[in-house]
């Protein structure tokens, strides 16, 4: 404590020589937007995605078949007749990509949309609320954990046949699990802080506080988790349409596409590279993407 | 705002933890396995698969049969060039004017490894063992659809053993009786394990003679009266066998030791055998044929092989109801291009059920007519161009990834030709076996691999109620056909009646025969004494390594 | 806290036995069982297989015949140094394999785990070794060139599967260069390739959950508190930010390190490591009822106790939270 605090009459420092814009007041979203397009490479990896995506989509209506077989060729390297070569049945690889980049997508981006939705909101209920809940809900996860994976797949389609939606299921009910542990370890070492005991003392609600207060200050390690599981969920449907379901033969995705290369690498050697560069690509781009939107939307270190 | 001066000790904790994998890489180059030493004659397998059990009575998979074979004789053995019977533990038999009865001749002085003496009775005690309800033998049918009696032991029904067609009526000599002729009956003992002897002394020293799984056959305990002795069984790494002195052949025995390795990845198994850790390979991925062909073909052996790849058709379900599609669809595919594009291991493609030189005989019915033939019928079955058919799907199991691009080629191949949509679908094995046998699909992939050289192992199948006969495909004359065969005079009219039973198969088509298998697969041209043999055995005994 | 343990360790009970009851019947409604072949039996062999396997007893009696052999009913812990032999020590029989006769499950399962414990723990090693270093210092040096080199490499483990990067260090190391044998699992230099394959993977995780968590925490107000109190960054990062950073690493590696130390089906193919890795898969395959359940059993325990001890060590690492 000091003994002679500043007298109240210290001259105040000039007033700058152009108008200063005074800070307008910015929502969580508003302001991260902001910030996430001042991020060069995030917004460049947003762009791969969508040009990806776009490629993915709208791309296989102008190439070749990706069924049409020419037993005769056989695998072939990239020439002019087949960019990227073509696979030992004679199909052009690249126009299977593309296809392949639809399932995949597709796949990737729904399961994992599925399984954060229910793993966020699972942890994050069960992290708050605490107590006899959280414990229901955690050996409840520890239950689902260990039952075969395997088994639970094949029954799925003995029960209910072999559709996409059922893929998606299936994937999402693995996924969701270690999401909602580390999500609910999150809101566990955030419940007591300051801003969540104010948000109590207002007379929010507890779901308001959970999805409004809560969640959002969670999203840093929920984005990362997130941009990990896309990748993992790709090569689950590979071995999913192993099991039989999925997609089908002559229908190919990338995980698909990439176990076949990884047979044939040492012979077809553009049957691995492709395939598994356009995975990487679009995952090096997620990967920026959800770098970027993590400090896009962390308040705190922006402010550093 | 960061300060230079990063260190800590935690950062030795990459290093400290990567220290172990520095010291060990610094140490001696890998050799080939332990025993690659050039002196010793140690013949090394890739063997697909840990076996289920060393038991003779109770395995059923090829990579079990192979280790069987060095560990236990029989009572006839199997020329290694042409398979057929020579003599092995019996060393004469004989065979009655009907053909109902066998007396084999044992040869005298024959031990099991443990010194023991083996006799007529020995074999009497293990079909008693192999027929016992109790023991629950998959294998069992191959005594029980033969031998006098053999059936009604197994289900119960007869209790008193000395009833059934199996006596000893010295120490070396056995009878034989069968219930009906069976002309193949050599052929089946020589080449399948069903008929071995076991050492039934040392068995109920485990436990009750008709439990399975008990530990008579770890290394150390298991008595043996092949070629070989059983010194290690470490599963899922490998199973090594070395010289039996007792074996009574043991003079011509060139090998030290085998060694098994259950590598079930077809990749890793071609690398293991290019960095010489293998001497033989079980199996070779068609991609790699061409490499091999090119750059090392004295390693690379495609033999014929016993068995055929075709499609199963549930003549139940619409379309295949009505023969003239099975026949559509049979004749629109290109066998030659599957053969030469797709499976690319010189397999030959099959235009008939029976296998063409099994045993001196080769079906004169063939699959011909062409792709006009083919949108003929189908046409003439009231799908035009393919118009108007009702869904179709193919089954196929993914183990093998040329299932699936055979099944992709062929469906290429009806969608051009014919104008039929049928679409894939790939079920796991239980499932897609189950769906198989319960009847649950339109067309199934299958393969069928003899178990001994005879043509009946491929007709045989077909006939009504056949617990093999997925498609419920029934032809009385065609059953009448199959009893007249086992019951001909000799070998001419029974394949006469075979000749007949192919043609009747090639015009109603319940299954699409595509083509047949060869083995193929990797040796080291060291191994000396490995002919290529119809069923893909290669007796040990004549087997040895050049250095 | 030791109230705590022992509560989760009762609460371990009913959850194990849903687990049980679950894997026991959601098994047998798959097609096709143990003895599905590609050559049918005879009815009479079938016949005679389902009554020598009890498997034509009713359902709910195979139930609890297995129940009643899986509850322990003695006490002999001295046993346990002769092979791990559960049922001669506490009576606890997880009874023979299906698809190998000769060997019981217990048999199996102790023979098979060492092996994928050793490589689970050395592919650990690995990935910790490698995830954390690069984890915290993209975090401290975030948007720098570090940060962008150091996610990139870590990236690299997620982008190349397994089954390609395995292959790949096989083909280079082992075939063209000679270091190593191309499989197998003999002497210590075989352990080299297979850990570092399975661990870049968790390597990947790993690096990427530190950055993320540790970036949570480095611009906490107590951080800056630190720093301006003079820390180095040393001490800041692992007295103050480390427990903190961790967090979501910890979290993931509760079920991580189950799934790592009961093995990899991926590696134990490609270098033909006699682990329990491939058992999970095959058993499956293989209808092996009774290995499947020993394998979902062992399973259930690691997960259960890494849950309970990730749980611990959370509370642990937060002062601000307690044991509820």
């Amino acid at each position: 404590m000091n003994s002679s605090p500043a007298p109240l009459s210290a001259p105040l420092p000039p007033p700058p020589a152009e108008p200063v814009e005074l800070e307008a007041g910015h929502s969580l979203w508003s302001g991260a937007w902001h910030r996430l397009r001042k991020n060069l490479l995030a917004l460049c990896g947003g762009v791969a995605v969508i040009c990806l995506a776009l490629l993915c989509a709208i791309g296989p209506i102008f190439a070749q078949s990706y069924e049409d077989q020419n037993l005769d060729l056989g695998a072939v390297g990239p020439n002019a007749a087949h960019w990227l070569g073509t696979d030992t049945l004679g199909r052009d690889l690249f126009a299977r990509m593309l296809y392949g980049g639809r399932i995949s997508l597709m796949v990737g981006l729904v399961a994992t949309f599925v399984a954060l939705v229910i793993g966020v909101s699972y942890g994050a209920i069960a992290g708050y609320v605490g107590g006899k809940v959280d414990a229901a809900m955690m050996r409840i996860v520890d239950i689902l954990y260990a039952l075969p994976f395997t088994i639970f797949v094949i029954l799925l389609m003995v029960f209910f046949g072999r559709n996409i939606f059922l893929l998606f299921f299936a994937i999402g009910a693995v996924e969701w699990l270690t999401m909602a542990r580390i999500v609910r370890g999150q809101v566990l070492s955030i419940k007591r802080m300051e801003f969540i005991e104010a948000a109590r003392a207002l007379g929010f609600g507890r779901r308001r506080i959970i999805f409004r207060h809560v969640i959002p200050n969670v999203l840093g390690p929920i984005i990362v988790y997130t941009t990990l599981t896309i990748p993992a969920v790709m090569l689950l449907e590979a071995f999913l349409s192993f099991l039989g379901l999925g997609v089908q033969p002559p229908m190919s995705s990338w995980g698909a596409l990439i176990k076949d290369g990884a047979d044939k690498m040492e012979e077809f050697w553009w049957l691995l590279v492709f395939p598994g560069g356009i995975f990487s690509l679009t995952l090096f781009s997620l990967n920026f993407l959800g770098d970027g939107l993590r400090d896009a939307l962390d308040v705190r270190s922006a402010k550093d | 705002m960061s300060d230079p001066r990063f260190f800590h000790p935690i950062r030795l904790l990459p290093a400290v933890l990567l220290l172990p994998f520095l010291v060990a890489g610094c140490g001696r180059r890998p050799a080939a396995e332990a025993g690659g030493a050039p002196a010793r004659q140690i013949l090394r397998m890739g063997n697909s698969a840990e076996p289920q059990d060393l038991d003779p009575q109770n395995i059923q998979g090829v990579p079990e049969l192979n280790i069987s074979m060095a560990l236990f004789d029989t009572l006839v053995e199997m020329d290694p060039h042409d398979l057929h019977p020579v003599p092995g533990q019996a060393e004469s038999w004989t065979i009655s004017p009907d053909g109902l009865t066998y007396t084999f001749h044992l040869r005298p002085g024959l031990r099991w490894s443990d010194g023991e003496p083996l006799t007529a009775d020995d074999f009497v005690q293990s079909y008693r063992r192999i027929l016992t309800p109790a023991f629950a033998a998959e294998y069992a049918y191959l005594f029980t659809s033969f031998v006098r009696g053999a059936k009604e032991y197994n289900d119960g029904t007869l209790t008193d053993f000395s009833q059934v067609g199996i006596h000893a009526p010295d120490p070396r000599t056995l009878v034989v009786s069968l219930k009906q002729p069976t002309p193949f009956l050599l052929k089946i003992i020589a080449c399948d394990y069903v008929w071995d002897a076991v050492p039934v002394k040392t068995i109920a020293r485990f436990g009750p003679i008709d439990q399975k799984g008990s530990h008579w056959t770890r290394a150390g305990n298991l008595v043996a009266s092949g070629p070989f002795l059983l010194k290690e069984w470490t599963p899922n790494k490998r199973i090594v066998v070395t010289r039996n002195p007792y074996y009574w052949d043991a003079a011509r025995v060139k090998l030290d030791s085998i060694e098994f390795y259950p590598i079930d990845d077809q990749n890793v198994e071609e690398r293991m055998f290019r960095t010489g850790q293998l001497d033989v390979t079980y199996d070779f991925l068609p991609n790699k044929i061409d490499t091999y062909r090119r750059d090392h073909p004295e390693e690379l052996r495609i033999d014929a092989w016993l068995g055929i790849y075709y499609y199963n058709i549930n003549v139940t379900k619409p379309p295949f109801t009505d023969a003239r599609v099975r026949r559509a669809f049979a004749l629109a595919i290109d066998r030659d291009e599957l053969v030469k594009d797709v499976m690319r291991g010189g397999q030959t493609p099959a235009y008939a059920v029976s296998y063409p030189g099994v045993s001196g005989y080769a079906p004169r019915a063939h699959l011909t007519g062409g792709i006009a033939e083919a949108r003929q019928l189908l046409a003439e079955a009231g799908y035009p161009e393919g118009r108007g058919l009702p869904p179709i799907e193919l089954l196929y199991n993914p183990n093998q990834e040329y299932n699936r691009s055979v099944a992709e080629a062929i469906q290429a191949m009806w969608r051009k030709n014919l104008g039929a949509a049928v679409t894939l679908t790939s079920q796991e094995w239980k499932v897609y076996l189950d769906s198989m046998q319960t009847g649950h699909y339109q067309i199934a992939r299958a393969g069928w691999i003899a178990d001994y050289p005879d043509p009946n192992v491929f007709l045989e199948i077909y006939e009504t109620g056949n617990g093999n006969n997925y498609t419920k495909w029934s032809n009385a004359e065609y059953d009448r056909l199959l009893h007249e065969a086992l019951h001909a005079p000799d070998e001419a009219a029974r394949y006469e009646c075979y000749q007949k039973m192919d043609a009747i198969l090639v015009r109603e088509c319940p299954v699409i025969p595509l083509f047949y298998y060869t083995k193929t697969y990797a040796l080291s041209p060291r191994v000396q004494g490995w002919w290529p043999t119809l069923l893909d055995q290669h007796p040990y005994k004549y087997v040895s390594l050049k250095n | 806290m030791l109230r705590y343990i022992g509560r989760r360790l009762l609460e371990a009970i009913p959850v194990m036995f849903v687990i049980i009851t679950g894997t026991f019947f959601m098994q047998r409604f798959v097609p096709g069982g143990p003895f599905t072949a590609e050559k049918a039996v005879t009815p009479e062999v079938e016949r005679n297989l389902l009554a020598y396997y009890h498997l034509n007893d009713p359902l709910w009696k195979q139930y609890a015949d297995y129940l009643w052999d899986l509850t322990p009913k003695r006490f002999h812990p001295f046993a346990l140094t002769q092979g791990f032999d559960l049922k001669e020590a506490f009576g606890i029989d997880f009874r023979p394999s299906f698809k190998y006769p000769n060997r019981t499950v217990n048999e199996i399962i102790a023979d098979k785990l060492p092996v994928s414990l050793e490589l689970g723990v050395l592919s650990l090693g690995v990935a910790l070794a490698v995830g954390l270093p690069l984890g915290v210092l993209a975090a401290v040096k975030r948007n720098s060139w570090i940060d962008y080199v150091c996610s990139s490499v870590a990236m690299t483990g997620i982008c190349v599967p397994t089954f390609v990067l395995g292959p790949l260090l096989v083909l280079a190391f082992a075939i063209h260069l000679g270091w190593f044998n191309a499989s197998g699992w003999y002497g210590p230099i075989d352990r080299v390739l297979p850990s570092l394959t399975l661990g870049s993977v968790y390597a990947a995780y790993i690096a990427r959950l530190t950055r993320g968590g540790f970036l949570e925490v480095l611009h906490q107000d107590y951080i800056r508190t630190a720093r301006a109190k003079g820390a180095s960054e040393a001490r800041v990062i692992f007295r103050h930010a480390l427990r903190g950073g961790l967090l979501p690493v910890v979290s993931f590696l509760g079920p991580a390190v189950a799934g790592i130390l009961t093995g990899s089906f991926v590696i134990e193919t490609i270098f033909q490591i006699p682990g329990l890795g491939r058992e999970f898969v095959n058993s499956a395959f293989n209808r092996d009822y009774t290995l499947i359940l020993g394998t979902v059993i062992l399973y259930a325990g690691f997960i259960i106790a890494l849950n309970l001890v990730v749980d611990v060590v959370q509370v642990w690492m937060n002062p601000k939270l307690k044991f509820e």
